[in-house]
């Protein structure tokens, strides 16, 4: 019942990349944070909400072979580092794409994915994937 | 009282495509006899990754984008399909989510076979008209199931497409809508059941013709229109064969049914179907085109529509969010064994997965 609290209270992270922008500095953050690292109590009460474009580059990328059961119909799939156009970099999948499609400096856009299941009968988890921008 | 119509519509279909002669050669099938029987070139094939949610919210992003609708004026979210992820949880909520939309909103899943997506319209234009919502979006999408080695194998494929209905800036008026229904045996999927069932020789007379037939002569007969009136008209399409063959029974000429007709080459998408061929449609009308849609859903009834293409399409900026031709030219193929794993027909043991 865990993973399900914590993947409910992370829904609009996951559904929309909705991060959090700090009022003092301007700087953005993904996945959110209530207080801003940089400007730490000058920051409090003015981290709002905003929602990322989903656009940006591979900064760097892995092809993970020895996949974990819930990607074992995805074997072997791309894990990459990628530069939002918004500021924040961040560790995703790219999907629907081969390794040998991807390199540093290609440009993805987000998409709406099932992560995981809890087996047969427990919940779908959603949220973001890349794709490359064609 | 102004008229109410589509404002903006999105449409999504994975880029995975199987071509029928794949299916056929494990089968020991002959392909060309499915190709003649039933017109289908290729179909799309969903990623492991993807479902009825996932495909319902790129078809929402993508009519939102294309009409630049603030997500919070949508009011009411109703989502067609045979192949909802859950049987007991809705889609509706996932997309709501995902797309941004606000706490108070009407919102369920419908269940009519392939006609379930267009209901939803026919419902959201009522709540328009009566001024319960500004905006309201119904969504047709499938991920459909055909057993291994079954004809409907061929033809179940996966996509959707999201209609934004309203009264303001709208592209295309809806001047008449109406239904027909009957109890008829056509096809079913029973609860619990991976794969449906076909009844036959009930699928074509009683069933896909009777129903798309009479909707569509009743409509023409409403609006006092013939067939040569109209620049466009979509039918619901099982099959490549059928839609074509309803057409000329009806007097359609194959200029006015050739731009909304995708089985061929997506194959069925069932409640994505005739909405996605509406969406292929609205990507290259011209202000004054009118439309003939017409659904069909097994069980059994037909949902038709009489559309007018107003000058506001001009305004809007088509190709801001991918058009069906962009996605039907951008593909990849799989071969049987990489289409059985996508789909899950090899079941792994719960070790594994």
């Amino acid at each position: 019942m865990g993973e399900l609290s914590r993947m409910w209270r992370e829904t609009d992270h996951r559904y929309r990349m909705v991060g959090e922008k700090c009022g003092n500095c301007g700087k953005v953050y993904f996945p959110p944070r209530d207080i801003c690292p940089t400007c730490h109590r000058d920051s409090i009460g003015k981290m709002n909400n905003v929602e990322m474009s989903g656009n940006g580059v591979v900064v760097s990328f892995t092809i993970v072979h020895d996949a974990p059961p819930a990607f074992s119909r995805q074997r072997p799939y791309i894990l990459a580092i990628i530069k939002l156009d918004d500021g924040p970099t961040l560790t995703g999948q790219i999907v629907d794409t081969t390794p040998s499609e991807i390199d540093i400096g290609t440009r993805v856009r987000s998409v709406f994915r099932k992560i995981s299941e809890d087996g047969h009968s427990g919940v779908i988890h959603y949220g973001y994937k890349f794709v490359k921008d064609q | 009282m102004k008229k109410s119509g589509i404002v903006s519509y999105g449409s999504y279909i994975p880029r995975y495509r199987i071509k029928p002669d794949e299916i056929a050669r494990v089968w020991g099938e002959d392909p060309e006899n499915i190709k003649n029987g039933i017109y289908i070139l290729s179909k799309s094939v969903p990623s492991p990754d993807e479902d009825v949610a996932t495909i319902s919210v790129e078809a929402s992003r993508n009519a939102i984008k294309r009409g630049k609708i603030n997500p919070s004026d949508i009011g009411a979210i109703y989502i067609g399909s045979e192949s909802h992820p859950y049987a007991v949880k809705p889609t509706a909520t996932i997309v709501s989510s995902a797309i941004g939309a606000n706490f108070p909103l009407f919102a369920a899943d419908y269940e009519f076979a392939c006609k379930a997506g267009t209901a939803g319209i026919q419902n959201v234009k009522a709540m328009v008209d009566s001024g319960m919502i500004k905006y309201g979006m119904a969504i047709g999408s499938d991920t459909s199931q055909g057993a291994p080695g079954d004809v409907l194998e061929y033809s179940a494929s996966a996509g959707g497409t999201a209609m934004i209905l309203g009264n303001e800036n709208v592209i295309a008026e809806i001047n008449h809508t109406l239904s027909v229904t009957s109890d008829t045996p056509d096809f079913w999927r029973r609860e619990g059941e991976p794969y449906p069932t076909h009844g036959e020789r009930f699928t074509g007379e009683p069933a896909y013709f009777k129903h798309t037939i009479s909707a569509s002569r009743m409509m023409m007969e409403s609006v006092g229109m013939k067939p040569q009136d109209y620049d466009f008209a979509v039918f619901h399409q099982p099959n490549g064969k059928f839609p074509t063959r309803a057409a000329k029974i009806l007097g359609f000429t194959e200029k006015q049914y050739k731009d909304g007709l995708l089985t061929p080459f997506i194959g069925n998408t069932y409640s994505g179907s005739m909405m996605t061929g509406l969406s292929a449609i609205l990507d290259i009308a011209k202000p004054g085109d009118r439309i003939l849609a017409v659904s069909f859903g097994s069980g059994a009834g037909s949902d038709a529509f009489d559309l007018t293409v107003t000058d506001e399409i001009m305004k809007m900026d088509r190709e801001s969010a991918p058009t069906i031709k962009r996605m039907l030219a951008d593909v990849t193929w799989l071969d049987y064994a990489l289409y059985a794993k996508f789909k899950k027909k090899i079941i792994f043991g719960d070790a594994i997965e």
